[in-house]
This record gives C-alpha cells, structure tokens and sequence, in this order.
C-alpha cells in the first residue's frame, strides 16, 4: 500500500468517473464474449439495445419506468451504507411496502384520490422502514449480522405475502395469487397522460408520477444525509462507530434511523410497480430489483445524483435488454440478467481492479505534461 | 407393523432426501467462512453446477461425468468470488450477489443455446442420472419387526451424493480439528495476522478453503439436477443456498450441529409437503407458506442470541492486507 501512496493518488474525479466507465465497459465486453459464443454478433446487440432503449419516445419511457424502481432501491442500500450497515433485503422491504400499501389502497376504498394516494404512499413507506428496523434493532442490541437478517427478512416477506394473497387479500374468484384491484382513486397518473394534459404529446409508456417522486426522493435523501443532524450524526457512525460513541452519539439510534429511511425508500418501489401499473398486489412484484439495487448503489458512488444516473443505465439495460430479446430470438431475457450480474461483479464487487493501472497512466501523463491535469 | 411408524419412516426417508444439498453447501460456506471469506453466493454455485452437471450428463450419458463438469464450473465460480475476496479485496457481499444473478441468467442462456428446451436440459435416465442403492438383504432384514423397515426405508434406497453428503460432515470436523490445515485455515479466519507472522501464507489458506467450497458446492449442485431431480430447470436451487447459509449459522459453523440444523430444514421441508391439504386436529390446515419461512425465523431468533450464543469467525468477511 505504502507504494502506491509514494506516487500521486488518482484524481477524484477521475476515480469517480472513469473507473466506473472501465468496470462497465469491462462488464460489457464479458457480456459480449458470451453473445459471440452463442453465435450472435454483440455489436448489433449493442446497437439493438440503444435504440430499444433511448431510440425513441415510448423506448425512453420504458427506460425511464424501470429507472423508477432501480432510483428507489439503489437509495435504500446507499442510506443504510452511510451509516456503515450492509442492507440486501431491499427485496423484502419493498414486498412489503407492496403489502402496506396495498391494505392502505383497498382498505380506505372511497376516500378521494387526494386523500387516498398521499395515504396509500404513507403505507408503503412505512411498512417498508418497519421491515427494515427489526434487523436495524436486533444489529444494535443483539450484534445480529445485519447481512443475514435483511436475507432471512427477505424469504419471510415472500412467504407472508404470498400467504396473504392467497388468503386474507385474495382476489374473489381468481385462480391467481392477487389481491383486488386497487381503488381508481390509488392508481398514478402515466406521464403521457399528464402530459397530454398541458400539451405535450409522447409515446404512451407505463412510466407514472412515481418518477418524479422518485426524483424527490433522491433530493430529499441528499439532503437528509448531508444537511441534517441526524444525517450527520449517521455519516459520522457510518465513518467511524467508535469516534461517533466517543462524540456522545448514540450508534444503535443511528443504526436504527438509516434503516428505517433505506427500508422507508425501498417500500417505494410499489408506487412505480403497483400504484403506477398493475393497480392490484400480485406476488413477486419485486422481480429482483432490490439486489440490483446494489450495484445501483455502488455504481452511484452512492451518491443521490450518481445513483439516478445508474438507475437509468439500469433502466436501459432492462428495456434494452426486452427489445433486444424481441429483435435477436437466440438471445433471452435470462441473457439481460447475465449482464446485468457482470455489472454488479465489476462495478460493484471489482471497484478497484483498474485503478493501478489508472493511477499509473496519470502519472505518466503528469510526467508528460509537467504539473498538468 | 402400525402406520404411524411407516409414515415416521417415509418422513425420514424424505428428509435424508432434501437435507442432502443442504448439507454440503452448508458445509462448503462452513469451509469458507472459517478461512475469512463470506460466502453468499453458495445458491449461485449450486445452480451453476446444477446446470453443468445435467448437461453434462445428457451428452455423455454418465451421471459421474456430470457430477465432475459440475464440480468444475463451482469451483471456477469459488475461485472468482476467491479472487474477489483475497486479492481484490472487493466486498464479498457483492461478490457472491454477482456470482447469484449472473449464473441465474448465464444457466438458462447456454440451456437455450446447447438444447433449445426453453432453458432446461433434456430428461436424464438410466446411468446419465444417479439411481438409489438399494442395500443388500433388504429383504430379509426388512421382515424384522421396528428395525427392518427402519434399514428399508430409510437407511437403504438414497443415492450415491446422499451417502456422500453424510460422509462428508465427519470428514470437515476431522479436517478442522484434526489437522494441521484445518487449524491454521480456523487460524486464518480468526486471527490473520497471527498466521501470516507464523510464516503461514493467509492468501493460499483461503484460496485452499474455496477450491473445498467449490467441489462442495459443486456436488450439491448436481445432487438437484442429477440425483433428486432429472433435469436442469431455471432457478431449481431455490433459495436453497441461503437456506443453507442459515443452517450453517444455525449450527455455529460447526460440522456437526450444522448438519443436525439441514436436518432439521429437510425435516421441516419433509413436513410442509407431508401435510400439505391435511386437515390437522385443533389447528386445522397448516398454510405451506408458513412451514417455508420457519428455518428463516429459526436462523433470525438464533441470530438475535436469544436461544443459546453463536459465534461468527471474527475476521469472517475482513479481506486481508499483507504487512
């Protein structure tokens, strides 16, 4: 280590920009290699997947819908990072925000929308950060690990929820593990149609109000993490739990505080799914996006803006990757989550496997260019 | 002889049954977390070789072939999440996240291309799939009232990867206490530095530690698709990694007690399908959905200490930095 203090560090922004880039880039010639092997070239699929996910307007759309989910689990492992805990059960705290904002939705049938859908999101929001205190808890009292709790969290969540959705908030006469649909008052307004409100006309997508709020939330977790005391109080736990205890802050209050807010975000992601699309509580609603929520996380630098910049790579990975299975049938959605493992593995897990290189080339370009860059 | 022993007997048969993958990948994350390395990915690898080993074997046509490709690609995918973990030094949660998601799409992808059967492999039988052994006099010492049904039913009548998988857990309490290796790799997990100034290479310790993983995980992998089932199908692991990683909590990554915890999580398993659609006296019908999610408890009310201490290897997860 000494070594590569001895030579000039890596400019921040270089390490904030160009390493991910590299880790991506690596993630995808990999994903490529394996495209090749099956026979296919990657070089349309590459072309195939821009332009099934930003080459026009109903394709932005999509990518942008998906981005939805991904800005909101990608907060809710980044909040609880700052705050030094490990939160992989995004899964089970949006399933069962699902949950809270599906009792909400369907119980309080008939009251208006203005009234239903700030309740409906309360629900949510708060089924989720319970969800995610109880390991928050017992990792402050009890010193479980926070890593396994979230993923035990996570079955239980699966298995209550789909108990209930064949149970208690069974839809009546489906075959199906649903529950009723949602009241018209809780659904989202689509973005095309709130558009075409004031004028606009734009492709018809599933994409709802749910990203704008999304939107709010990365501003609000920005500012609650670096303008707040208790944002405050989280980062310096987060950084240090021993200096932190020293300061008179108290760690399990913090520890408890970053969960509720990470599980809180994660409840979310049943706006964009449930709210905004489906409009009923199905099961599995959760599809995966609170792991990729991780790498969304790390991506991000797990900064609020740098997570909504890779929520929308995601995004476009996922909308990409559907068209891209429409236009190449060799290739499977299945192929969409390979890659989109590739990318949790180099820009999550291998963060740093350019950076000697990177540092090393600039220091030859400062070497070339005398005290430049 | 009464019913209510013979159904006894076929729930235990049962639960040999379904416990058998369980315990060696509990047994593989044991070995790995007692190096120092977290190992979340163990469902990844299990589905890796299940794939490998079902493809393997309907295209040679031998069940042992299959095991080996399967052993193969798990231990290929040890030694990344190994790489990762010792000389990258990246976060092993990630890691073993990465290695679940991309084998979750990277399986079913090459399925599609090598088989064309909507990502599954073709139906194996004969010797492309492992049989059960049935035990020699079993009919003989099956007549013998409480004890023969006993040898019938439960003892006889697994397949190879069962017995394997039993051998095993005596073998990993051996390894560990008995030996030299398995104390300093117990040594590397604890206390790093100690075995690096003994001169003792950390780095080498836990890459031994994950090739032992890797085979493990491995022979669970193939047991899915070449022993209990009959082919690879998408996502046949089934939480079963994580499930076992709870067993392997469970039992205080200890050999013995973990595999006493996937007996306890097959017996469980056992269970829900035994009952299912049983109208039970007082209590009525059981929900599966509840009987799934007990292990998960289990592990979260031992992980919360209120029944008895657990003790995790204390540099478990800490990459290690040579002086």
């Amino acid at each position: 280590m000494a070594a590569e203090h001895s030579i000039a560090p890596l400019p921040g922004w270089a390490a904030a920009t160009l390493l991910p880039l590299l880790n991506l880039l690596a993630a995808f010639a990999v994903s490529g290699l394996v495209i090749w092997a099956i026979g296919e070239s990657p070089l349309d699929a590459l072309k195939f997947m821009i332009y099934g996910a930003f080459g026009y307007g109903e394709a932005v759309g999509y990518t942008l819908y998906y981005a939805t989910n991904f800005i909101f689990t990608g907060l809710a492992v980044s909040l609880a990072f700052k705050c030094g805990l490990f939160n992989i059960g995004g899964e089970g705290q949006a399933m069962m925000g699902g949950l809270g904002l599906a009792v909400v939705a369907i119980g309080l049938d008939g009251l208006p929308a203005i009234l239903l859908v700030p309740l409906s999101i309360l629900g949510a929001a708060l089924f989720g950060a319970a969800w995610a205190a109880i390991p928050a808890w017992l990792q402050a009292k009890r010193g479980s690990h926070i890593v396994i709790t979230t993923i035990m969290f996570n079955f239980i969540a699966a298995s209550l929820v789909s108990w209930m959705l064949v149970g208690v908030l069974k839809a009546p006469g489906s075959q199906s593990p649903e529950s009723p649909d949602f009241p018209e008052a809780a659904w989202l307004p689509k973005m095309h149609e709130l558009l075409a409100g004031i004028g606009l006309e734009v492709g018809s997508s599933p994409l709802n109000l749910s990203f704008l709020i999304a939107l709010g939330c990365a501003a609000l977790a920005w500012f609650f993490i670096e303008r707040t005391r208790w944002g405050y109080e989280i980062r310096v736990v987060g950084g240090n739990p021993g200096a932190a205890r020293f300061g008179g802050i108290s760690v399990s209050r913090s520890f408890v505080l970053a969960m509720l807010v990470a599980g809180g975000m994660a409840g979310l992601l049943g706006l964009n799914e449930l709210m905004g699309l489906q409009h009923r509580l199905i099961a599995n609603f959760t599809m995966g996006y609170g792991f990729v929520g991780i790498a969304v996380a790390f991506m991000g630098r797990s900064h609020p803006f740098g997570i909504v910049l890779a929520a929308i790579l995601f995004g476009a990975l996922y909308q990409g990757g559907a068209e891209l299975a429409f236009e190449m049938p060799a290739i499977s959605r299945d192929m969409i989550i390979m890659v989109q493992g590739f990318v949790i593995l180099f820009a999550g897990a291998l963060e740093h496997l350019f950076r000697p290189q990177l540092t090393w080339l600039f220091g030859r370009l400062r070497a070339i260019g005398g005290t430049g860059v | 002889m009464s019913e209510f022993y013979l159904d006894i007997l076929i729930l235990l048969d049962s639960t040999l049954r379904l416990a058998t993958p369980l315990v060696l990948a509990a047994l593989a994350g044991l070995y790995a977390e007692r190096s120092g390395i977290v190992d979340i990915g163990l469902e990844g690898k299990m589905l890796g070789s299940a794939f490998a080993a079902a493809a393997a074997a309907a295209v040679t046509g031998s069940a042992w072939l299959g095991l080996l490709t399967g052993i193969g690609a798990s231990v290929v995918l040890a030694l990344l999440h190994g790489w990762v973990s010792i000389h990258q030094r990246g976060n092993q949660i990630v890691s073993g996240t990465a290695i679940n998601i991309t084998v979750a799409g990277l399986a079913p992808t090459l399925a599609n291309h090598w088989f064309h059967l909507n990502g599954q492999t073709p139906l194996l039988d004969g010797p492309a799939r492992f049989q059960v052994i049935t035990w020699p006099w079993v009919e003989t010492i099956g007549a013998v009232p409480v004890i023969g049904p006993l040898y019938a039913e439960v003892i006889s009548g697994h397949s190879a990867i069962t017995y394997l998988a039993l051998f095993t857990v005596p073998l990993a309490a051996w390894v560990l206490y008995r030996t030299r290796f398995g104390l300093r790799l117990r040594a590397a997990g604890e206390n790093p530095e100690a075995v690096d100034t003994a001169g003792i290479s950390v780095y080498a310790l836990r890459y031994k530690a994950m090739i032992i993983n890797g085979v493990l995980c491995g022979i669970a992998g193939a047991s899915l698709s070449t022993a209990l089932g009959a082919a690879f199908v998408r996502d046949m692991s089934a939480g079963k990694g994580f499930l076992a990683l709870a067993a392997m909590i469970f039992g205080n990554w200890k050999p013995v007690p973990t595999l006493m915890a996937c007996l306890l999580f097959g017996f469980v398993d056992a269970l829900q399908g035994r009952l299912q659609g049983v109208d039970l006296p007082l209590i009525g019908e059981i929900p599966f959905q509840f009987t799934i999610m007990l292990p998960y408890i289990f592990t979260v009310v031992i992980l919360a200490g209120f029944v008895g201490r657990i003790q995790a290897p204390r540099a478990s997860g800490i990459p290690y930095e040579k002086e």
